[in-house]
């Protein structure tokens, strides 16, 4: 049994009287493709930024590769390996695709004071345009991000939390609002940033909150079905698919 | 294109050389002046511009360049003392006024900033001891440069257009290294860019520094040009000034602050002949390009091209939906 590369143990977050997060535990292993699902306003999002340093947990710990993490604020939990996208799209508009990507990793060159001096690509151009042709947006790479369809607007989003090769990555919802043609293109390209060797790259490890379920139980190794801030079930997608309460309480068909 | 870039910027220099020189003084001093703006526009673009922060209180760094290096030259000291001085200082003080912005944003910081700048000036005009109060400082000098008087405005000129040709050239490259694109990063998304990486804190505080020490230049510059400090020209009306300077000419556009401070600068004393009318007819300028150019004049070209984009692609939409039809 290898160590767990995150581990969320009795996490719990409060708005006023509503306990949105109640005492959810759960490991993800490395290389794990970990799903969270569960109805709307089940707790997925505070959760998941409780795990990013958004927002602050009134209680449970939150460990990364045995060490704590709770309370770390997004820039440190970056610094540490942990790369994530957010809902809504929320690439920098006025710059190119390729820069995007460039400024995605360059903090993770040298000191602030060195990167003063660095080149303008910071050493990144060949793992940018790695990731510009797996993603295929090589005919946009040097268009302003904000000129683009939303579909490849999608695509730099995602790319960039790639680009300073995160150890685990935090997806919230890839697939929201893109056009169903998409969805197994983005879904393909997540198997392959996970398997290493295809990718040249180091493995990595995805939490992903998603809606759209054949691209769950098609992507995930398994899955946490989240309903009113508990942990209703954690399984494999057959053990998901085959668990009477979670038909009841969220598939319900 | 880059040669013609190329050329364009060497036909300016060219003239930014030799127009002087066939200049009457007052229009050399002109000239200066337009340049020492410029450098402290420059700074204010890095902090408005570029890196999203509302700043209305960059005249007052200019007051303190200005009054650094009056005071320090009328104790005795040389200017090659007083103006890094005016630099450093700035540097300091504008990483303090970056703390507000770590907390707030837009407008409110902006009535920070504006708050600050009327405490430095209270502080001009108050402080007589050390500022002279109302009547200010008269009598400073002009720096000598390897034995060469200065003293003379045209001389005076090339010594500033050379260090705003350096600040400007230190400027690009910063704005070329990663920094450039994480200032950037910082003005079109806080949050992402934090969780990517970006110190947004250092960032934030940073540009205000480097922002206030171009204006600490400037001022120092300023002083030593005029001869004569007082606290009017570092009134908070006069930040507002520099922010429209640097919103007309084109914020996060890198010939902004030119074409601003040319407008902000110049543009008065062309405007001479309408006589009262000038603030009318200003105003009213400042009004419509607002409503059409909300990105500076320098936003013209790409408007242009981003219409003549939206033109193709409606044609390419129709061709094919004719072909489709067919």
């Amino acid at each position: 049994m290898s160590e767990a590369l995150l581990k969320v143990s009795g996490l719990r977050k409060a708005y006023g009287a509503i306990q949105a997060v109640d005492g959810v535990s759960f490991e993800v292993m490395p290389g794990e493709i970990f799903g969270v699902i569960g109805p709307n306003g089940s707790g997925k999002t505070t959760m998941f930024n409780s795990v990013l340093g958004q927002i602050t947990p009134d209680g449970g710990t939150i460990e990364l590769n045995g060490r704590d993490i709770t309370n770390l604020s997004p820039l440190q939990l970056n610094r540490r390996g942990v790369g994530r996208t957010f809902q809504t799209l929320q690439v920098f508009g006025k710059m190119s695709v390729r820069d995007n990507l460039l400024v995605a990793a360059q903090e993770h060159r040298g000191s602030m004071f060195g990167r003063m001096f660095a080149p303008g690509d910071s050493g990144l151009g060949d793992a940018a345009d790695r990731l510009i042709e797996q993603f295929r947006i090589g005919h946009v790479a040097h268009k302003k991000a904000g000129e683009l369809s939303y579909g490849q607007q999608k695509l730099v989003d995602i790319a960039m939390a790639f680009m300073s090769e995160p150890e685990l990555v935090l997806l919230d919802e890839p697939c929201a609002g893109v056009n169903p043609s998409l969805v197994g293109g983005i879904s393909s390209l997540l198997k392959a940033l996970n398997r290493a060797e295809a990718s040249q790259r180091k493995r990595s490890s995805f939490i992903v909150i998603e809606h759209n379920m054949d691209f769950v139980m098609d992507l995930c190794h398994r899955i946490l079905v989240m309903v009113e801030g508990k942990v209703m079930a954690i399984g494999t997608p057959a053990e998901i698919r085959a668990n009477r309460q979670v038909l009841e309480a969220y598939l319900g068909n | 294109m880059n040669n013609k870039k190329l050329l364009a910027g060497l036909v300016s220099l060219a003239l930014l050389l030799v127009v002087p020189a066939f200049l009457k003084n007052y229009g050399v001093y002109l000239f200066t002046y337009w340049a020492i703006f410029v450098i402290a526009n420059m700074g204010l673009n890095l902090t408005v511009g570029y890196a999203g922060q509302k700043s209305l209180g960059h005249a007052a760094f200019l007051g303190i360049g200005a009054y650094s290096v009056a005071i320090l030259m009328k104790a005795g000291f040389s200017f090659w003392l007083g103006l890094p001085v005016a630099a450093l200082g700035c540097f300091v003080i504008g990483l303090g006024l970056g703390f507000p912005a770590l907390r707030v944003q837009s407008i409110y910081l902006g009535f920070a900033t504006l708050g600050f700048n009327t405490l430095v000036w209270l502080v001009m005009r108050n402080e007589a001891w050390l500022t002279g109060g109302t009547f200010g400082i008269n009598g400073i000098g002009r720096p000598t440069v390897f034995g060469l008087d200065l003293g003379r405005n045209l001389p005076y000129y090339y010594f500033v257009l050379a260090f705003a040709l350096v600040l400007a050239f230190l400027l690009w490259r910063l704005l070329r290294s990663p920094w450039g694109k994480a200032f950037t990063a910082l003005r079109d998304n806080p949050i992402r860019a934090e969780s990517l990486g970006i110190d947004i804190q250092a960032y934030t505080l940073l540009s205000f520094a480097i922002g206030a020490a171009y204006a600490g230049v400037a001022g120092g510059l300023l002083a030593s040009l005029v001869q004569f400090i007082e606290p009017v020209p570092f009134t908070v009306g006069a930040s507002i000034m520099m922010y429209l300077m640097v919103v007309v000419g084109g914020p996060g556009y890198f010939l902004g602050p030119l074409l601003g401070s040319a407008i902000g600068v110049l543009l008065p004393e062309w405007l001479r002949f309408a006589q009262g009318w000038y603030l009318f007819v200003f105003g009213i300028a400042v009004v419509l390009l607002m409503l059409w150019l909300p990105d500076g004049l320098l936003s013209i070209p790409d408007r242009i091209k981003a219409r003549r984009l939206a033109r193709d692609a409606a044609a390419a939409r129709s061709a094919a939906t004719a072909k489709a039809g067919a």
